[in-house]
């Protein structure tokens, strides 16, 4: 059968259901094959927003993501979502259209370096250099995409290459010599940390995005004794926001309650986190007092930034259950933290997330969240675009449930909302969909909306419309003297038009009063919505760690 | 130091002093990777990243076809290496790196030189070249080309030695080495 067909096999052995591409010349055989391939394929208006369309789909259903683009600037167009799910650890198979091999290295027309370009970015790459090579190279990218540290992989295709005849028959193994990541977690140094934390009077829990595929276990871990929960941006869904043992997010924007309990904890356990600069602020003054367990599947993470002195390696979700084990084993006192949790709740009560009220309709930018909370009563998936929008959206959103926040926190990709949400929904149609946005970002992939339009994809699109590229604003305000330099956008366009113009419903809510109502109706209509909520303009993200400054330094 | 992101002005100095923290001592990494295209590229680019000057690079198969090793020689502290060390291993075609040991280790390099040498000076270079054992491999009017085989800093002396009597190009090889004994490189 032709190569493009045996591709065709190969994803549907590895479960593929849908992708998400465009067409072009040098990836015209690939696309012949989808004609009756039987496999969903969903036609973007732009790679970049098929690409996070794939990185919304993983995220929300954790399984591995298809995004195809084809040569030159197909493959060009994918860099920024190949580059977002290296950071946030996204597995997603990326295949590229390339010119024919005897035009490779000519200039040929929409030739570009698809390998060279994008090999700083991904988990692993390789260009297809004969037909019989294919399946394999399939098999082993989703293999590589989904195992480990999940990630990436492009699978560069050359367009004679996909054209030749070739036997195909399944392949059912992938042997991997140089790829072989450490999953089990050594028990000698399990047992080490469950002796650690039994002895800990101050201990935090820290989870990053490596939970979200653990947070079952990290819960009975948690709850095993009343150890504290925070969770990064990237973690946040793995420990229910409800639970009385969560402090709240950690980080520049985190709680006070999360950051004071890192600055003055003697254990923390790191799980599935990489303390990104983020998380830690001044490094040299980052939670003084503590040891630091750190679980982790990338032993590259392990003393990275801040110094394990008990390193496990492995999967969290086969780790948490032995520590919890070995931890109840010790019968550690629970009175221990007893003293810790009066620390703990006395700042939980004098520091709440709070902003001030709006005396007259005007919506606040925190409470548009609230309100979107309110109106999907807090069980929708959430995606969210980068800058101030995020930040409340992870503050207010009150996330229960691993794989219900979905962002963009490492690379942080203006643009990354929408068709992530629309990555989402097609993974989970039956669960609302919401993506809260900013006027800025939202612009940087609009033109999915027509895909939604055209596919009834029904994502619901919050625009917290402050006609400022608002994160910049803020700290152009705060550490530039307020010198607001390229960051006013004004009210152009009007969203309502915009979303009319691509066949979804627009809305606008501009009274605080009728807000949840107006987000009511708004989830009620069939099919893509986008409302544009004007908000408060000039207001800031609090509490705040400014940079150079230590956590125990939050200001607002 | 300045923050990101705050207004407060870096002095020139400071970027640099940040910068500087190639100090410790000289490693060699052995690396074994599969013999697939852009192999080479990965790793070195994967240097490029991380902030890392390399100083020697040598590429050659081995005894299993499929199979080459890699050895470089590079500046930096401990701590840094460790953590390239750990990012060399995620790439898939990377099998084995071994950080050797300068004391456990032979390392050898090869080198050519091309000195200047007429009529007067000519004796005198090949006295030098027979002290270093090195082997003249070419001979013109008024240069000849030595071939000398050592250490890093063996070679380093031997082009001390001959640059006085006129140095018209050299080429080297970086280092290659070898653990001692029985254990595997």
């Amino acid at each position: 059968m032709r190569a493009v067909d045996a591709l065709m096999e190969c994803l549907k052995a590895e479960g593929v259901e849908v992708v998400f591409g465009l067409p072009g010349g040098a990836n015209l055989p690939t696309y012949d094959a989808f004609y009756d391939a039987g496999i969903r394929h969903i036609l973007v208006r732009h790679e970049a927003g098929g690409g996070h369309a794939a990185e919304g789909y993983a995220k929300a259903t954790g399984q591995v993501g298809v995004a195809l683009g084809t040569s030159g600037p197909g493959a060009t167009n994918l860099v920024t979502p190949i580059c977002d799910a290296m950071m946030d650890s996204v597995p997603v198979v990326f295949l590229t259209g390339q010119v024919r091999t005897e035009l490779l290295g000519t200039d040929g027309f929409q030739e570009a370096d698809t390998i060279g370009i994008t090999m700083p970015i991904v988990k692993h790459s390789v260009m297809i250099q004969h037909p019989l090579e294919l399946p394999r190279a399939i098999h082993e990218a989703f293999h590589i995409a989904r195992t480990g540290r999940p990630g990436p992989v492009v699978v560069d295709i050359p367009t004679d290459l996909s054209r030749a005849d070739i036997p195909y028959e399944p392949i059912t193994d992938v042997h991997l010599p140089g790829y072989q990541p450490t999953t089990d977690g050594n028990q000698k140094q399990i047992r080490l940390a469950a002796k650690a934390l039994a002895n800990a009077r101050r201990p935090v829990m820290y989870a990053g995005g490596g939970t979200i595929g653990a947070a079952a276990e990290l819960r009975e871990l948690a709850t095993s004794d009343r150890l504290p929960v925070t969770c990064t941006v990237m973690g946040l869904g793995s420990f229910p926001a409800s639970h009385p043992q969560w402090l709240g997010m950690l980080g520049m924007h985190g709680t006070r309650t999360a950051n004071y309990a890192m600055d003055e904890a003697d254990l923390i356990v790191a799980v599935g986190a990489r303390f990104d600069d983020r998380v830690t602020a001044k490094l040299s003054e980052f939670a003084p007092h503590a040891k630091f367990i750190h679980i982790d599947i990338d032993p590259a993470e392990i003393s990275k930034n801040v110094p394990a002195h008990i390193p496990i390696v492995g999967y969290a979700a086969n780790i948490l259950p032995r520590l919890t084990a070995e931890y109840r084993a010790l019968e550690p006192d629970p009175a221990r933290l007893e003293e810790w949790w009066h620390r703990i709740d006395a700042w939980r009560t004098r520091y709440p997330l709070s902003y001030t009220e709006s005396e007259d309709a005007e919506i606040k930018p925190q409470y548009m969240v609230q309100a979107l909370y309110e109106a999907t009563e807090g069980n929708a998936i959430v995606t969210s675009d980068v800058g101030q929008h995020q930040m409340w959206a992870a503050q207010h959103y009150h996330f229960d449930r691993p794989r219900q926040w979905i962002n963009s926190g490492g690379l942080g990709t203006m643009g990354f909302g929408l068709p992530a949400a629309m990555g989402a929904k097609v993974g989970r149609p039956d669960e609302t969909v919401v993506c809260i946005t900013g006027d800025g970002s939202f612009q940087m992939n609009t033109q999915e909306l027509a895909t939604c339009a055209q596919n009834g994809i029904g994502v619901k699109v919050f625009v917290m419309n402050n006609g400022y590229l608002g994160m910049v604003r803020q700290w152009q305000e705060l550490f530039w003297d307020r010198r607001y330099s390229q960051v006013h956008t004004g009210q152009y366009p009007d969203f309502v038009k915009l979303a009319e113009a691509y066949g979804a419903t627009g809305m606008r809510l501009t009274d605080k009063h009728t807000l949840v109502e107006g987000m009511r109706q708004a989830l009620a209509i069939e099919g893509p919505v986008v409302v544009d909520v004007r908000v408060a303009a000039e207001e800031n993200v609090y509490p705040m760690i400014a940079p150079g400054q230590a956590a125990r330094d939050m200001v607002g | 130091m300045g923050e990101p992101g705050t207004k407060e002005l870096l002095s020139l100095e400071e970027l640099e002093a940040a910068g500087s923290f190639r100090t410790g001592r000289k490693h060699i990494l052995s690396i074994l990777v599969e013999n697939k295209p852009g192999v080479l590229t990965r790793i070195t680019g994967l240097f490029a990243r991380r902030g890392f000057n390399i100083d020697t690079l040598a590429v050659g198969p081995t005894d299993d076809e499929t199979v080459s090793r890699i050895t470089l020689t590079l500046d930096g502290a401990v701590q840094s290496i460790d953590q390239v060390t750990k990012q060399l291993h995620k790439l898939i075609n990377v099998l084995k790196i071994r950080d050797l040991e300068p004391t456990d280790t032979m390392a050898r390099e090869l080198a050519l030189f091309k000195i200047s040498a007429d009529g007067a000076s000519r004796s005198e270079v090949m006295q030098v070249c027979e002290i270093f054992r090195a082997k003249i491999v070419d001979v013109s009017k008024r240069t000849l080309v030595a071939e000398v085989t050592g250490t890093q800093e063996k070679i380093d002396a031997f082009e001390r030695m001959v640059r006085p009597f006129g140095l018209v190009e050299m080429a080297r090889t970086g280092e290659i080495a070898i653990a001692r004994g029985r254990a595997e490189t």
